[in-house]
C-alpha cells in the first residue's frame, strides 16, 4: 500500500519537533525516529509501505511500530485513501449562545474608517429606514428571544454594540435587568458585554458595568497622535483628551472586580509602532489587553492597509509575540490578545468548520429587531435572517451556513492554517468580494504566517514551560 | 504510543482514541478476508465479502447478490459458487428485474 505524508506544519524545538496536524488540529511532538519516518514519506506520489520497511533491514520491527503509531495519528497516510466530504451542520435548530444587541446606530464620533457610515457600508446599512436607537421593549424582547432559543444552554450572553451604545444607556439597562431576571428563573448564567468609544463614560455608568460585571471593549487607537488621526467628534476634534481619563477611572473602579478592560485598536496606514503603542496602552493607560484589528475597508481607500503594509504588520506582531512568550516563560500573562485567542484556539485543538458562530450560535439584532448574521451585517440587505418576533428563518440559516462552510471553500481543502481560519470574516469578505461564503483569498498568506507564528510561539512556550496553558484549561471549560 | 506525545488538548484525546482502538477491535477489512463461505468464519462483524463496509446491505439487491455470487453469507440464497450459477441470470437490473428470479428446490 502506497502511503504518503497528509498535509502538517513542523515547530522545531530543543528536543525533536512538534507537528500541527490539520486534519485533526492535533498537536504532537516527534522524536528523532518519528522525522526519519515522516521525512522518508513526504513525498507526493507516495511511497510502498513494504518497500521502506524491506530497506530498513534489522530495524524493520522498529520502523513498522513507528510507521503504525504515524498512520494512527493521520500524520501519514495511503495515497488512495478517500475521506468521505462532510459538510454536514450540527443539529439544526442550533440553540443560540449570543446576542449581539445593535442598541444604536448613531454615534457621537465621525471616525473616518468607520465602516457603518463610511464608504465602506453594506447596502441598507446608514440610509435611515430604521430607529437610530433600539427602544427599551424591543430590547426587552430580544432577551425573551434569546432565553427561548438558547434551550438547554446553561450560559448565555448578551452584547451591546453601536454606533455608540452607551448613547442608548436605557435599552442598556432594561435589558440587563430583564435578562437577569429571567436567568434566575431559568437558572441560566448571563453575562454581558459592552464595546464602547468611552467618550460617555461616567460613575453611574461604570458602577454599573462593574456591578453586572462587564466584559468592557473601548475603542482606541493609541496615543494621542495615533488616536486623534481617525477617531473625532463631527467637529475635526480629535476624541484622545475626552476618552483618557474616563478610561483610567473606569480601569481604576474595575480592577479585580470586572472581567479584564481590552483596548481594541483599529489599524490604519501608515502603521504605528505597535510596541510603542502596546506599551503605552498597558502601562500608561492600564489596559488589561490590547487588540488589533487592521481596518476593513475597499482596498482603494487612503487609510487601507496595502501589502507591504502587512509585511509590517507580520513583524510588527512577531516582534510583540516574542514579549508574550517571554512574559509565558516566566509564568506571567501578557495582553497581546491576537495572539492569546490564537493560543487558546491551538491548544484546545480548535477545528473550525465555520469561520466564527454568526449564524450559528450567534446573531446580531438591528434596532428595530430585525436578525442579522452578526453586529456587522445588522442594518445590511446582506443575508437577513428573521426578526425577534417570528424567529430566525431557519431555511435561511441553513442554506448561508451550507454555503459558508470551510469544506464547500475548495481553496481552503490543503491549507494548514484551515482549522482556525476556514475562510475568515464573512463580513470581510461581503465587502472585499460581494460574497460572504467566499475565502478571503486576499490575505491567505498573512493568515498563513500568522498561524505559523501562533504555532511557533505555541512551540516555545510548551516546550520551555509546559504548565503555561492550563490557565486556558481553566477559563474555557 | 513511543515515539509520539501528544501536546494540546485534541491531541490527547486523539491519543486516547488511538490506544482504546488498538486495545479492543480491529475492522476486519484490515485484514485479509478469504473469499467463499467455506472458508469464512464469519465472527459477525459487517463485512461485504470483499472486506469492504460502504453501504453494506444498502440497497437490499447489494446485500442478496453479495450472499449469492460469493457465498459469503450463511443466508438462504441460492449458492451462486457450485450449485446454482446461473440462477440470477434473468434479473439483470435487480432494481427492476427482481420479479424475474425464481425460487429454487433442491
Amino acid at each position: 500500500m502506497k502511503l504518503r505524508t497528509r498535509s502538517h506544519r513542523r515547530m522545531p524545538t530543543r528536543d525533536g519537533v512538534f507537528v500541527y496536524l490539520p486534519d485533526s488540529a492535533s498537536i504532537m511532538r516527534l522524536d528523532a525516529e518519528a522525522v526519519t519516518v515522516l521525512d522518508r514519506f513526504e513525498c507526493r506520489e507516495g511511497l510502498e509501505a513494504a518497500e521502506y520497511l524491506a530497506e530498513t533491514g534489522r530495524g524493520r520491527d522498529a520502523a513498522a511500530e513507528v510507521l503504525e503509531e504515524l498512520c494512527d495519528v493521520g500524520a501519514i497516510r495511503p495515497v488512495e485513501e478517500v475521506r468521505p466530504p462532510s459538510s454536514s451542520l450540527p443539529p439544526m435548530p442550533f440553540p443560540l449562545a449570543t446576542l449581539v444587541l445593535n442598541v444604536s446606530s448613531r454615534c457621537n464620533l465621525s471616525c473616518t474608517y468607520c465602516y457603518e457610515y463610511g464608504e465602506d457600508k453594506l447596502p441598507g446599512q446608514g440610509e435611515g429606514k430604521r430607529p437610530a436607537s433600539m427602544s427599551p421593549e424591543t430590547a426587552l424582547r430580544s432577551i425573551d428571544f434569546l432565553f427561548e432559543s438558547a434551550r438547554g444552554r446553561r450560559d448565555v450572553s448578551v452584547t451591546f454594540f453601536g454606533g455608540e451604545t452607551l448613547l442608548n444607556r436605557e435599552a442598556i439597562e432594561a435589558a440587563v435587568d430583564h435578562a437577569e431576571g429571567l436567568a434566575r428563573a431559568t437558572e441560566k448564567r448571563v453575562h454581558f458585554a459592552l464595546t464602547t468609544n468611552a467618550t460617555l463614560l461616567d460613575d453611574d455608568i461604570i458602577a454599573f458595568l462593574i456591578d453586572h460585571r462587564f466584559g468592557v471593549n473601548i475603542s482606541i487607537d493609541g496615543d494621542r497622535a495615533s488616536h486623534d488621526r481617525h477617531r473625532s467628534f463631527k467637529s475635526g476634534r480629535g476624541s484622545y483628551d475626552t476618552v483618557v481619563p474616563k478610561i483610567r477611572r473606569l480601569l481604576a473602579a474595575a480592577r479585580g472586580r470586572t472581567r479584564p478592560i481590552g483596548a481594541r485598536v483599529t489599524l490604519t496606514r501608515p502603521l504605528p509602532n505597535l510596541r510603542d503603542l502596546y506599551a503605552h496602552l498597558t502601562h500608561d493607560i492600564g489596559f488589561d489587553e490590547v487588540g488589533f484589528a487592521p481596518v476593513t475597508s475597499a482596498p482603494n481607500r487612503d487609510h487601507a492597509l496595502l501589502g507591504d503594509d502587512y509585511d509590517d504588520l507580520l513583524a510588527q506582531y512577531s516582534a510583540l509575540a516574542d514579549d508574550y512568550v517571554a512574559a509565558a516563560l516566566e509564568g506571567h500573562r501578557h495582553g497581546f490578545s491576537n495572539l492569546g485567542d490564537l493560543l487558546r484556539e491551538l491548544h484546545e485543538g480548535v477545528n473550525k468548520a465555520h469561520p466564527c458562530g454568526a449564524g450559528l450560535g450567534l446573531v446580531g439584532v438591528a434596532t428595530d429587531g430585525e436578525l442579522g448574521l452578526c453586529h456587522r451585517f445588522v442594518e445590511s440587505e446582506a443575508h437577513p435572517i428573521g426578526d425577534i418576533e417570528n424567529g430566525i428563518d431557519e431555511d435561511r440559516r441553513r442554506e448561508f451556513l451550507e454555503k459558508g462552510h470551510v469544506n464547500r471553500k475548495i481553496e481552503c481543502a490543503t491549507c494548514f492554517a484551515r482549522p482556525v481560519c476556514a475562510g475568515g470574516c464573512y463580513h470581510e469578505a461581503e465587502v472585499r468580494y460581494g460574497d460572504a461564503s467566499h475565502p478571503n483569498l486576499h490575505y491567505c498568506d498573512w493568515i498563513r504566517a500568522w498561524t505559523d507564528l501562533g504555532l511557533r510561539a505555541y512551540a516555545r512556550i510548551t516546550d520551555a514551560n509546559p504548565s503555561f496553558f492550563q490557565r486556558f484549561e481553566r477559563t474555557s471549560s | 504510543m513511543k515515539h509520539i506525545q501528544p501536546v494540546n488538548r485534541k491531541a490527547k484525546r486523539l491519543a486516547e482514541w488511538v490506544a482504546g482502538s488498538r486495545d479492543e477491535v480491529r475492522a476486519l477489512q484490515d485484514t485479509d478476508t478469504p473469499f467463499g463461505c467455506t472458508t469464512v468464519f464469519a465472527p459477525g462483524w459487517e463485512v461485504d465479502s470483499g472486506g469492504g463496509t460502504h453501504g453494506l446491505c444498502q440497497p437490499i439487491e447489494r446485500d442478496l447478490y453479495d450472499c449469492y455470487h460469493s457465498c459469503y453469507w450463511p443466508a438462504q440464497v441460492p449458492d451462486g459458487l457450485t450449485n446454482w450459477p446461473s440462477w440470477a441470470e434473468s434479473c439483470g437490473a435487480p432494481m427492476n428485474d427482481w420479479k424475474n428470479i425464481d425460487l429454487v428446490f433442491p
